[in-house]
């Protein structure tokens, strides 16, 4: 009866330590950049063929750089937002940096000719940057569009200050009552810690 | 307006008759077009969804038509609703398609793929609030997976086979 008692509990041991191994086995989706990271430099496509770098912006404080694309129903519902938000900080020293993610292979309407076309559409005061290759965003750890890194420049590079949504409500502007991107800019404007660093949004995967 | 109290009338009934513990979760709304009633709800209607308890393994797959790896999965979980008996596994499709998107592109989508498993939308713009309320990890893109049954619960930010989506369910069964 013992011996039977110590094999159970045995058996018990390795279905949850089996079971536990799995979930440790889950792939981690937390790569990528946190708070306080140095955020890398990139040269990026322009949809006017130039080559872009922030090391360019020489009087910049700092960037909103927005992971965002032409399909997606939530990039499209901020297009608006991402244009005010440009107007409203480019001359504070934050301009808007967007860069297109995603392989226009899984979504042809994000081909950099498309990129042209909707940027001309919607008169976008900001550079749109195509990620050609899809090697920059998983450096970043973007896993959505539209995915917001602000960066602070610093003597030690290109800080991150915040990840993640630009509001609080991605159906309606006007019912959004917590701006997070602003408050986040206007944090650092005056030299204060960011009051929100990272927020979740729902938003389009990513595809390489 | 009454189509919606009839909806929930139907739905306390439907749970009293049956002595299921299925949870009514109150809709907000119910969009209702073509023959395809989709209710809407808030996340603290939807969040009871994600809590019930009456020895059913629920597989609840957050997903909208515009999401292409989502659509391109969404063939296996329907073959798991059709393969598995109903009493044992219930597979609960929570799309986050725009509101002003239900009646032009999912009801029709719903219609023309002929899904017959569970269909609601999640409608609550302050992700940031609900999002970790679901998974502590999950970032909020999509397709998005939890499969659980009592207390256990596993969470998933990918898509999956057909295979793959099995092999997890059966871990839970």
């Amino acid at each position: 009866m013992k011996t039977l008692k110590i094999l159970v509990v045995v058996a018990l041991v390795i279905a949850v330590s089996a079971f536990a191994i799995d979930k440790v086995n889950v792939p981690n989706t937390d790569a990528g950049y946190s708070i306080g990271d140095t955020a890398t430099d990139f040269k990026l496509k322009n949809i006017d063929d130039t080559m872009i770098s922030l090391a360019d912006y020489k009087d910049a404080k700092g960037f909103i750089v927005i992971f965002t694309c032409n399909h997606c129903p939530y990039s499209v519902a901020y297009e608006d937002r991402i244009i005010e938000l440009d107007k409203s900080f480019k001359s504070k020293g934050y301009p808007v940096i967007a860069i297109n993610p995603n392989n226009p292979k899984a979504y042809p309407t994000d081909s950099f000719d498309h990129m042209k076309v909707r940027a001309k559409e919607k008169e976008f005061t900001f550079p749109y940057l195509f990620d050609d290759g899809q090697k920059i965003y998983p450096q970043y750890g973007a896993t959505k569009t539209p995915h917001v890194y602000i960066l602070e420049k610093t003597s030690e590079g290109n800080k991150v200050r915040y990840i993640g949504a630009i509001d609080n409500n991605y159906k309606d502007a006007s019912s959004a009552d917590k701006k997070y991107v602003e408050d986040a800019v206007n944090a650092l404007l005056k030299g204060e810690k960011v009051p929100l660093e990272t927020t979740k949004a729902i938003g389009c995967s990513i595809k390489a | 307006m009454q189509k919606w109290i009839l909806y929930i009338g139907l739905m306390i009934l439907f749970v009293n008759c049956k002595g299921e513990q299925r949870v009514a979760a109150e809709a907000t709304n119910v969009f209702s077009s073509k023959g395809v009633e989709i209710p809407v709800y808030d996340f603290n209607n939807f969040e009871s969804l994600l809590d019930i308890d009456d020895g059913k393994t629920y597989i609840i797959n957050f997903w909208a038509t515009w999401c292409k790896p989502c659509v391109a999965e969404l063939p296996y979980f329907e073959l798991i609703n059709s393969r598995y008996p109903k009493d044992k596994v219930e597979v609960i499709l929570v799309s986050l398609d725009l509101p002003n998107h239900v009646e032009s592109k999912l009801i029709p989508f719903v219609k023309k793929h002929r899904i017959e498993s569970r269909v609601v939308l999640l409608d609550d713009p302050d992700a940031n609030s609900w999002i970790p309320k679901v998974n502590e990890n999950w970032s909020g893109s999509i397709p998005a997976t939890i499969i659980y049954k009592g207390n256990s619960t596993n969470f998933y930010e990918r898509s999956f086979t057909y295979n793959e989506l099995e092999k997890e369910l059966k871990k839970m069964l």
